[in-house]
């Protein structure tokens, strides 16, 4: 039979406060375990949790770029569960009445428009990270770091409107871009700063009701939330294929074996026994606090894209990549800004630029080729000091080196040949030890014009001016 | 008469007047506390050195004349309340050996205050009690009669005040456990409006219950306390923004006009006559003096008890669940995998009390039962709060007795929770409600064992209270009265 899938996700992303959400400590990264640590976020007896505000106005930030509506009162309650990460027994995060629901994302999927739901965006703390040493003589031991408790996060859980993994993959995409074109996360998926829950079903094509589903948990990549949702859909269509049921649990991606396995049952899913958190008081929300973080709401994804297919002309999947990111965005615009030719300059990013990085798995907050060298080397080719095909190779020195593009066209001695006379010279010895080919050309063997033009680029190391070359050639040829 | 049987407000006087010093009183109040703490047992940590270190310090302000009311006064903390480098054990085995890195703010306070700090007060376990029997180092015994309970969860706070082993005390109150020992040792305590005094620092039983509150020998201690303690505190949420009156403006000795309400539903079954007679006769005392009174009714009031153990357990099986053996206090000793080691940690760490609540609590929010209980009680909450707002368009304040029964003798009721819980049956409504509530020595029975009357107010009507309260003491002779230990 054939099955559709049903998708829906739950997201945290770590917020770009500098202190935590209940308390002053600093929220840095990387830090020596357990130096950014107090008597509230290692839930030392009769301390108590205080609002930071900061992420009140991040998450509201989030949920006016995703169009949530904004409670004017919501509650913090408690979901309470034993772990040595989790200091005080219970985290601090929402449940009823939360801060934010019922907003979307739009995707781009197969060049069409899809919109996906949001249930809710909520606050909560982040627990601690334990280590474990297996080494020691004396048995197993485990440690606890409490640096990264009560890191703030927000929740971001989507409606089950995905119907594909590439969908997964494209929402996460958005949803990781808006976060950080609002500058609320960093987006860092191995770090941990954007992880990803999926929630899977499949269904009869056609049917109106959901079937049974498992939860995807321990995906720390886009590809590897593409990956287990692949493999999760093959496993569920097979057991659907040969009768069986779906066991409503909760199962661990592997990416090593890349496969998903079984870690708990629904029969021993937590009951978190939430209730409100009587230490924080209801939050009220003030409508002109919303009004004035709307205002100060810079740029997003969507309007930019638009901006740029209107302002610069250039076909939508070029504006779409390029605003994938804030900062590829302003590459993108800080390169026009010195060299204002908008298609030629997308190309050069979107090409040699883009799959430079891919192949160092950096991002272009890590380019080595800033904007401005970038600009300077397409000024090279547009006064014809190089030809486009040298430039190339000029690129992959600079982004190499970090050298600029000038330098480089000097110490190789790169500059284009535009000189008529010593062009005229070398044509002449190119067809005079190619006389056969010069033959066969003048009985009809056309091709044989590129072939000549090929020569002539060896004989200089491609430091012919490409259009001149021409001209000599068409005019030696006699045609 | 010795120092240490003095009032604060009396030694104040005499430390300003330069009659006495901090170091000599403190050293009275040390040698008491060598006297009777064995029968007593009201401390669990005894810090005679610091005492002395902050009399000292105490003794120098007064000199150079920045002394305030509490400068160079010994005080007995509930070692529920974190002091920084002192234990704090909150009457458990699981915190016997906690040693907080911070002062709560109430201590802050009195630090600033140069008040004296003579020991950490014997309690209820994690205050749950009525009795201090749940104490795991044991009762404290009640200075009218050692046989007796000194009632509880701060009874240690309230003994030691009554037996002169300190001026006056902190306690706290989630459910009466400032009131009813204060009621049983014969001293007044205050419980005062929810989020007048900071939680920062106070260790949770239940969050939106529990509140800091002073024990002392008469009510203008009290008063004084109360307003070295109260105020906002930017590090607890839940404490409100209202500026502290000068409480001590509030005693006057003159309640003229005043409306007094008498709930007719304190007066029922199970309501010792000897306690119900001296209510009565407070009652008449207060008329004679000017108040009127007026019969009231608080009809949730019933459920009110219920309604307590569903919230206080649930609140408690959560504020409870961080005590796991991994980050201080007891930790069972072996060579344990995780599930194991909370078991062996937690099962001997708690006493059956404590258990007992957090397994009433972890029920009443579990999956399928948290709207029959944990939610229907929050809307009960809600009936109960609303009664005494409709009482209190009627009436200025509200009198009953503190506790049904005087205090009764060790081992009484430990097998018997409900008991033992239907002595706070006065108490919990106001707690429930987030009032105010005072409780004043107003008697004595036959066998000599003192009786309590206790006044409640609407939020942040502490001078209500007070005035009530000290223009009874005024006309009384019953806080004068001391134990013969």
């Amino acid at each position: 039979m054939e099955y559709e899938p049903v998708i829906g996700l739950e997201v945290h992303a770590q917020l770009l406060t500098q202190s935590k959400i209940f308390c002053n400590c600093s929220t840095r990264f990387g830090e020596e375990p357990n130096t950014l640590t107090c008597p509230v976020c290692t839930g030392s007896p009769g301390s108590l949790p205080v609002l930071n505000k900061k992420v009140v106005e991040y998450t509201l930030r989030a949920a006016l770029a995703t169009h949530c509506r904004i409670a004017p009162y919501s509650l913090f309650a408690r979901k309470n569960y034993f772990y040595p990460d989790l200091p005080k027994g219970y985290q601090i995060s929402q449940y009823e009445l939360p801060l934010t629901e019922h907003g979307y994302i739009d995707i781009q999927i197969d060049s069409q428009k899809k919109r996906i739901g949001l249930i809710r965006i909520h606050m909560e703390e982040d627990a601690g990270k334990l280590l474990h040493d297996l080494s020691s003589e004396r048995g197993s031991h485990s440690y606890v770091d409490f640096n990264r408790t009560g890191v703030p996060l927000i929740e971001i859980v989507s409606a089950p409107d995905i119907r594909s993994p590439e969908e997964a993959s494209a929402y996460l995409r958005k949803l990781r871009a808006i976060l950080m074109f609002l500058d609320i996360c960093d987006g860092n998926m191995e770090e941990g700063s954007f992880r990803c829950d999926a929630n899977i079903s499949l269904r009869p094509k056609g049917a109106q009701t959901f079937g049974v589903k498992t939860e995807l948990k321990n995906m720390n990549s886009f590809r590897n939330v593409q990956r287990a949702l692949d493999f999760e859909i093959r496993r569920q269509t097979a057991l659907l294929d040969q009768g069986e049921k779906i066991f409503q649990e909760t199962r661990l991606w592997d990416a090593a074996k890349g496969v998903t396995a079984s870690m708990r049952g629904k029969e021993e899913a937590h009951d978190y026994r939430y209730f409100p958190d009587p230490d924080l008081v209801p939050l009220v929300i003030d409508s002109q606090w919303i009004e004035k973080i709307r205002a100060s709401l810079p740029e997003l994804p969507e309007s930019k894209k638009e901006r740029f297919m209107r302002e610069y002309g250039i076909p939508e999947y070029d504006a779409e990549v390029l605003t994938t990111s804030k900062p590829l965005a302003n590459y993108y615009e800080v390169c026009l800004h010195h060299y204002p030719k908008p298609k030629i300059v997308s190309n050069w990013i979107m090409s040699e630029l883009l799959r430079e990085l891919k192949k160092d798995e950096r991002e272009i907050e890590e380019c080595p080729v800033p904007a401005l060298h970038l600009s300077e080397l397409l000024k090279l080719i547009e006064e014809g000091t190089i030809s486009g095909k040298i430039a190339k190779n000029v690129f992959e020195e600079m982004y190499r080196s970090g050298k600029q593009a000038e330098e480089i066209v000097r110490a190789h001695g790169w500059v284009q040949v535009s000189d008529a006379a010593e062009l005229e010279k070398i044509v002449e010895q190119v067809l005079n030890t190619n006389a056969k080919e010069v033959e066969a050309y003048h009985k009809g063997k056309e091709k044989l014009f590129g072939f000549f033009v090929g020569q002539v680029m060896k004989a200089t190391q491609g430091k012919a001016n490409p259009q001149m070359v021409n001209e000599i050639l068409k005019k030696k040829l006699g045609n | 008469m010795e120092l240490c049987q003095l009032t604060a407000y009396q030694l104040h006087e005499m430390l300003m007047r330069k009659e006495v010093t901090s170091r000599e009183v403190t050293g009275s109040v040390l040698k008491r506390i060598a006297q009777v703490e064995d029968r007593v047992h009201a401390y669990i940590t005894r810090t005679p050195d610091l005492a002395m270190e902050q009399a000292a310090l105490a003794d120098s302000r007064l000199q150079k004349g920045n002394a305030g009311p509490l400068t160079g006064i010994p005080l007995a903390i509930k070692d529920l309340i974190c002091t920084r480098g002192v234990r704090t054990t909150c009457g458990s085995h699981i915190l016997e050996n906690f040693i907080p890195t911070y002062d709560a703010t109430v201590i802050e306070k009195l630090k600033d205050a140069g008040a004296v700090l003579v020991g950490k007060a014997n309690m209820d376990e994690f205050a749950m009690g009525s009795s201090t029997e749940n104490s795991f180092f044991g009762p404290t015994r009640n200075p009218w009669d050692l046989e007796r309970i000194p009632g509880g969860s701060s009874g240690g706070s309230a003994a030691a005040v009554a037996a002169d082993e300190c001026i006056a005390s902190l306690g706290s109150d989630t459910g009466g456990s400032i009131r009813q020992p204060a009621s049983c040792c014969g001293v007044v305590g205050i419980k005062p409006t929810y989020g007048r005094v900071s939680r920062y620092g106070l260790v949770a039983f239940a969050s939106s219950l529990d509140q800091i509150g002073p024990l002392s020998k008469d009510v203008r201690d009290a008063a004084l306390l109360l307003q070295a303690i109260c105020g906002r505190d930017n590090r607890d949420s839940t404490s409100a923004d209202v500026p502290g009156p000068d409480f001590t403006k509030a005693l006057i000795d003159n309640i003229r006009g005043m409306v007094l309400g008498i709930p007719r539903e304190c007066f029922r079954e199970g309501l010792d006559p000897e306690v119900e007679a001296a209510i009565r006769e407070a009652i008449r005392t207060l008329e004679k003096l000017g108040a009127k009174t007026v019969e009231v009714s608080l009809p949730h009031s019933e459920y009110a008890l219920a309604v307590y153990y569903i919230i206080a357990p649930a609140e408690a099986s959560s504020n409870l669940a961080r005590y796991d053996g991994v980050k201080y206090g007891f930790r069972a000793k072996g060579n344990f995998d995780l599930m194991e080691m909370y078991k062996e940690t937690r099962s001997p760490g708690f006493g059956a009390e404590v258990k007992r609540r957090i397994m009433l609590g972890t029920y009443a929010l579990s999956a399928g039962y948290y709207e029959a209980y944990y939610r229907k009680a929050a809307q009960v909450r809600t009936l109960v709060r609303q009664d005494f707002e409709k009482t209190f368009n009627q009436c200025d304040v509200l009198l009953t007795p503190t506790s049904p029964t005087p205090a009764f003798k060790l081992g009484e009721k430990v097998d018997d929770p409900l008991q033992m819980y239907l002595s706070d049956i006065f108490t919990i409504p106001c707690n429930l409600a987030g009032l105010p509530g005072l409780s004043l020595p107003c008697g004595f029975n036959k066998q000599g064992l003192p009786i309590g009357l206790q006044i409640l107010a609407d939020h942040f009507q502490e001078e209500k209270l007070l005035r009530a309260a000290y223009a009874y003491e005024q006309n009384s002779e019953y806080h004068l009265r001391k134990p013969a230990l």
